[in-house]
């Protein structure tokens, strides 16, 4: 795998502070120091893993940076290998610019993923944890980041290598039971089996539900804003996305289209959608907004209805609260800043939070109340969580496994046909944690990789 | 001072369980063949345990007979007890294990290699083996110096072999028959590196002198179930065995003595088979442990010598005798045969290729104890492929090389040649990832074919077996058709079994899924039912009740063949494979693996040197096209 040594750009492409070129492979610090000169005149050759040096990036003659040269040998680097990261100042130009110079030396261009799959490779990281790279990168809130960094740590790994032992504790038990007919043993105590096969059921029952809540930090959360028009919608739409996003004025029925952001909102990302006020309209071009509005009620994971709390309920306040559910539906009450008139006591059984939009009140209250009805709250983020469909799949497999092995056991089938199922979940778990690797598997996570990570 | 004694297609050195195997089926395929043995009185020899079978080892025997081995038929024809052990268990562990009349059993193996076609058999120590233009020379002790195309080593425990008693020890075979000398020597100047094993067995007692009235009596099985597919004459149970177990007495004595052991004292080097211990490493190893279970087997019809299972020792003869002594019903038993550890040279069988030849010596094969496994049956297994494929290379045919998946025996050699072994290896159910496929009962149709087509089953036995075959599948095609109505009579059958009576009609075969409800239950309610032997009823009955998780092995064994499908190149140097790690390179480069699937088996390779040699062998195949 690591005859090639190659090189990519590891930072976001586009401005930045910093970016980083990273070359990974056997000539790694070789290459690097054909394009850059150390300050104190010492070659990167000569320095030892983990230190750095600061000075020049040259193109030939040319010289393009002033970086940072970090120089890791192997086996103690990210992907195994020896490899040397040139942080140069950030912008498309003079990344590009020291990427060409390192390839013009002899590095080749890092396909998609590889630096991972490299560090897959040399063993430096189990499949779950490379998905977690993956993860990680492209992590779009701080919750999400904190899962996949517990994943990356091998959290999950660890979790599975737990039910991985159970299983096999099991199955060298039903081994013994049957390869030593002559040995006396105590027979096979059915409570043992239990406890293990019980456990093992358990936990693969939890990380599938871990699977289900991690959903919303993985994927956001689809949310809409409804309410009749000019209750402060587009308003609260503005003060969670930090920024004029949709058009603000006292017309009702300004906003006639779904606008759509993506926000980070109560740490996770909200696919947030402003809607067109919903109202009776006789205006054409009104109607359908309205009409995609209340698509949006049944569509969507999160629902934000505003009311106006310093008026009374109308009809048209009657018809949303009509189309709303308590299971995920906040009822905001905007507009606190003046004299409240509304009658707290028909959105009983909702949740209810006061805001005022305009001042930017209440936000606190709003994040708590969006946190409990995500159930983001009950999500703890140092815990094992599946990540991937791939892996839901595998835990699911194996799980369904199991639990025929357990409903066989109860049953009294007979322990070698229990095993067919106990091994089958442990070959599945191996599937999954790489222990047990087939191309498809290894080719399928590291086509998601990004060049560079 | 050597004269020439003639040109073989075939030697065998050695003619204990391995031995026979290979040249009854070298010479069966029509290789002309020699066997040597060192005496003519231990052809074919059971130097430890009267008995033959066993968890695995009865699956071992019957896959040997399904390919047109010798071990089950002889042994079906000395049996003096019969057991199928694990009954209850599953059909996947079932497994036959038969009390054998050792005298009559080696007289008779002596026999039928006397009376095999093409097959010589010579009293000879062969003490150099050298490698010629023309062939391979054995030359023995006396001069003798043949010249054969092949050779097949099955040293057993002669070769450099030692015997251990407490603080005495001195060259010796098995069973008081001379060591085979020199041969070492031409073994290592070959360039094959040798090593040093052991094994152990008990004392032999006099039958007056035991306590039965005090023991427990196990008893054998009133259905047997023979080893061979071809025996007619089922065997019948003439003797009883008997069980009783050590106690806290034993145990002082031996923790009093434990300094006098020569294994405890270092002065054995070999090491010992892990899964079949002397009772001091019994007590030394499991010291938590009450009691441990010892069984007393009679030795033949005709002798008062009886075998005590369980209890091989090497501690000195007179601490051996205050360790019977200390038993319950052998209070005064009389010690005939002493107790002895055996030390001999054998290979790490890493060193052969799949078809159990020599990576490194064209036509040398190795089979049995010398290739680092332990017992009989593993021995014959060994010895009848090593057999065939040395016919098959001199016939310039392709070895015959069993999958995992396909038997035990397949699962033993790649074990044995993928992994190596550490101390003496002995099959066992566990070693097999297939069980459920790989069941005693099915031998026939996993290996009949395969036997057929190699030429060692003869039409009449594979008529014979597709018949059986046939009547098999009818028979389960009929019962899943069968539907059962609900009705009183069956109705009270089912409730008296446990299980949930019938409120609609249910087709018989789903009824036979019940793990309370067996085929034979329903033979009241089955009117139609055909005249089966009991064998292919039991078949029918496991085929049906397990068909379930028969298919998800098959799916898995579908899983593990697409691995051993991609090939590997032999002649790869892997220190030159940039990616793998310092051991597997080494390790890789030592088992030269046939394949991805092999070499994932290999310890020390890891998941990810894996796929570094997948990555590298795609690359090479595009690299070749």
């Amino acid at each position: 795998m690591s005859e090639k040594t190659v090189a990519a750009i590891s930072t976001p492409s586009g401005e930045g502070g910093i970016g980083v070129i990273r070359i990974s492979g056997k000539e790694a610090i070789k290459i690097a120091d054909t394009v850059f000169k150390a300050a104190n005149g010492i070659s990167l050759c000569a320095m030892p893993g983990y230190s750095a040096a600061f000075g020049y990036v040259y193109d030939k003659e040319e010289q393009i940076d002033e970086a940072v040269a970090t120089v890791f040998l192997e086996p103690k680097s990210y992907t195994g290998e020896n490899v040397c990261e040139i942080s140069c100042h950030g912008g498309q130009y003079v990344t590009s610019a020291v990427l060409r110079a390192v390839l013009a030396a002899g590095a080749q261009m890092a396909a998609p993923g590889e630096f991972t799959k490299r560090a897959f490779l040399n063993g430096k990281l189990d499949l779950i944890k490379a998905e977690s790279v993956m993860g990680l990168i492209s992590a779009k809130s701080r919750e999400e980041l904190r899962v996949q960094l517990a994943a990356k740590r091998g959290k999950t790994s660890e979790e599975i290598e737990k039910i991985e032992a159970a299983l096999l504790e099991l199955s060298a038990d039903f081994a013994a039971y049957s390869d030593y007919p002559d040995e006396d043993l105590p027979e096979l105590s059915a409570d043992n089996f239990f406890r293990l096969i019980n456990f093992a059921e358990a936990e693969l029952g939890s990380l599938l539900t871990s699977f289900d809540s991690g959903k919303i930090l993985r994927e956001g959360v689809a949310a809409a804003i409804v309410g009749k028009p000019n209750v402060g919608k587009s308003t609260l739409m503005n003060m969670l996305s930090r920024e004029k996003r949709s058009i603000v004025t006292d017309i009702a029925g300004t906003t006639r289209d779904v606008i759509e952001n993506s926000v980070s909102f109560a740490g996770l990302n909200l696919i947030l959608a402003d809607t067109a006020g919903i109202r009776q309209t006789k205006d054409a071009v009104e109607e359908v907004g309205v009409e995609l509005a209340k698509e949006r009620i049944s569509s969507a994971q999160l629902i934000l209805a505003v009311f106006d709390s310093s008026d009374e309920l109308d009809s048209n306040d009657k018809e949303i609260l009509s189309l709303l559910s308590p299971d995920n539906t906040i009822i905001v009450l905007n507009k606190t800043d003046k004299q409240p008139k509304i009658d707290k006591a028909v959105f009983g059984g909702f949740k209810t939070v006061l805001i005022s939009a305009k001042n930017g009140e209440g936000e606190k209250e709003l994040e708590n109340a969006v946190r409990e009805i995500t159930a983001a709250d009950k999500i703890n983020p140092a815990a094992a969580l599946l990540l991937s469909e791939r892996q839901r799949d595998l835990v699911q497999e194996a799980h369904s496994a199991v639990t025929e092995a357990k409903n066989m056991l109860k049953s009294g089938f007979t322990i070698d046909a229990v095993e067919v199922c106990v091994e089958e979940a442990l070959s599945t778990l191996y599937t999954l944690s790489g222990k047990r690797v087939t191309n498809e598997v290894a080719d399928e996570v590291f086509r998601r990789f990004c060049v560079g990570k | 001072m050597n004269y020439f004694a003639g040109n073989f297609d075939v030697a065998v050195i050695g003619a204990g369980h391995a031995g026979i195997e290979a040249a009854l089926a070298a010479a069966r395929l029509g290789q002309k063949t020699v066997m040597f043995c060192i005496n003519l009185d231990s052809v074919g020899n059971m130097p430890c345990n009267p008995s033959i079978g066993g968890t695995a080892k009865g699956h071992l025997v019957r896959e040997i007979d399904a390919l047109g081995g010798e071990m089950g038929v002889a042994a079906d024809k000395t049996t003096l007890q019969s057991r199928m052990l694990n009954l209850g268990k599953g059909p996947a562990v079932h497994s036959l294990r038969a009390q054998i009349d050792r005298k009559a059993y080696t007289a008779l193996m002596k026999h039928t290699v006397e009376l095999q076609e093409n097959l010589i058999l010579k009293q000879a120590e062969v003490v150099s083996l050298e490698k010629g233009e023309d062939g391979w020379h054995c030359i023995t002790r006396l001069g003798a110096d043949y010249l054969c195309k092949t050779v097949i080593l099955a040293t057993g425990t002669f070769l450099g072999g030692k015997i251990f008693v407490g603080e005495v020890n001195f060259s010796s075979g098995p069973d008081g028959m001379f060591s085979a000398e020199g041969l070492t020597d031409s073994l290592l100047k070959l360039g094959i590196p040798l090593r040093r094993f052991k094994t152990g067995t008990p004392a032999r007692v006099l039958r007056s002198s035991i306590n039965f009235d005090v023991l427990e009596v196990q008893p054998g099985d009133e259905k047997i179930i023979p080893f061979s597919y071809k025996t007619e004459k089922t065997p019948e149970n003439t003797v009883v065995c008997h069980i009783s177990y050590t106690n806290d007495k034993t145990k002082q004595v031996i923790l009093d003595n434990i300094h006098r052991s020569p294994l405890y004292a270092g002065e054995i080097e070999g090491i010992g088979p892990r899964y079949c211990p002397s009772i001091e490493d019994k007590i030394m190893r499991f010291k938590d442990k009450q009691r441990h279970q010892l069984f007393i087997e009679p030795c033949g019809a005709d002798t008062e010598e009886m075998y005590l299972q369980g209890m091989s020792s090497s501690l000195p003869e007179e601490v051996q005798i205050q360790i019977y002594h200390s038993i319950k019903g052998l209070e005064n038993v009389q010690i005939m045969r002493n107790a002895y550890a055996i030390e001999y040279d054998c290979i790490d069988p890493i060193c052969l290729n799949a078809s159990l030849e020599f990576k490194e010596h064209s036509g040398l094969y190795g089979a049995g104890q010398f290739n680092g496994s332990s017992g009989y049956e593993e021995a014959a297994a060994q010895g009848l492929l090593a057999g065939i494929n040395a016919a098959r290379k001199n016939q310039g045919q392709e070895p015959i090389v069993l999958s995992r998946s396909s038997s035990y025996i397949g699962t033993l050699i790649d074990d044995l040649v993928t992994k190596g072994c550490a101390d003496p290896y002995r099959m066992m159910t566990s070693r097999s990832e297939y069980r459920l496929l790989l069941r005693q009962d099915n031998a026939d149709e996993r290996l009949m074919p395969i036997g057929y087509e190699i030429g060692l089953i003869d039409d009449a036995t594979y008529t014979e077996f597709l018949n059986r075959k046939s009547a098999k599948e009818s028979e389960i095609e009929r019962v899943r058709k069968l539907t059962l109505s609900p009705n009183a009579a069956i109705n009270k059958k089912l409730e008296e079994l446990g299980t949930t009576p019938l409120s609609t009609g249910i087709k018989m075969a789903e009824l036979i899924k019940r793990p309370e409800v067996s085929y034979f239950d329903l033979a009241e309610f089955d009117n139609a039912r055909p005249e089966l032997p009991y064998e292919t009823a039991l078949k029918v009955e496991t085929e049906i009740k397990y068909e379930g998780y028969i298919a998800r092995q098959k799916a898995q064994v579908e899983d593990m063949l697409k691995l051993e499908s991609r090939r590997l190149p032999l002649d790869v140097d892997y220190t030159e494979v940039e990616g793998l790690r310092l051991e597997a390179r080494e390790k890789l480069n030592k088992v030269k693996p046939e394949n991805i699937g092999q070499a994932s088996r290999i310890s020390g390779v890891s998941p990810s040197d894996i796929s570094v040699l997948s990555i590298w062998a795609q690359k090479r195949r595009m690299e070749n096209k």
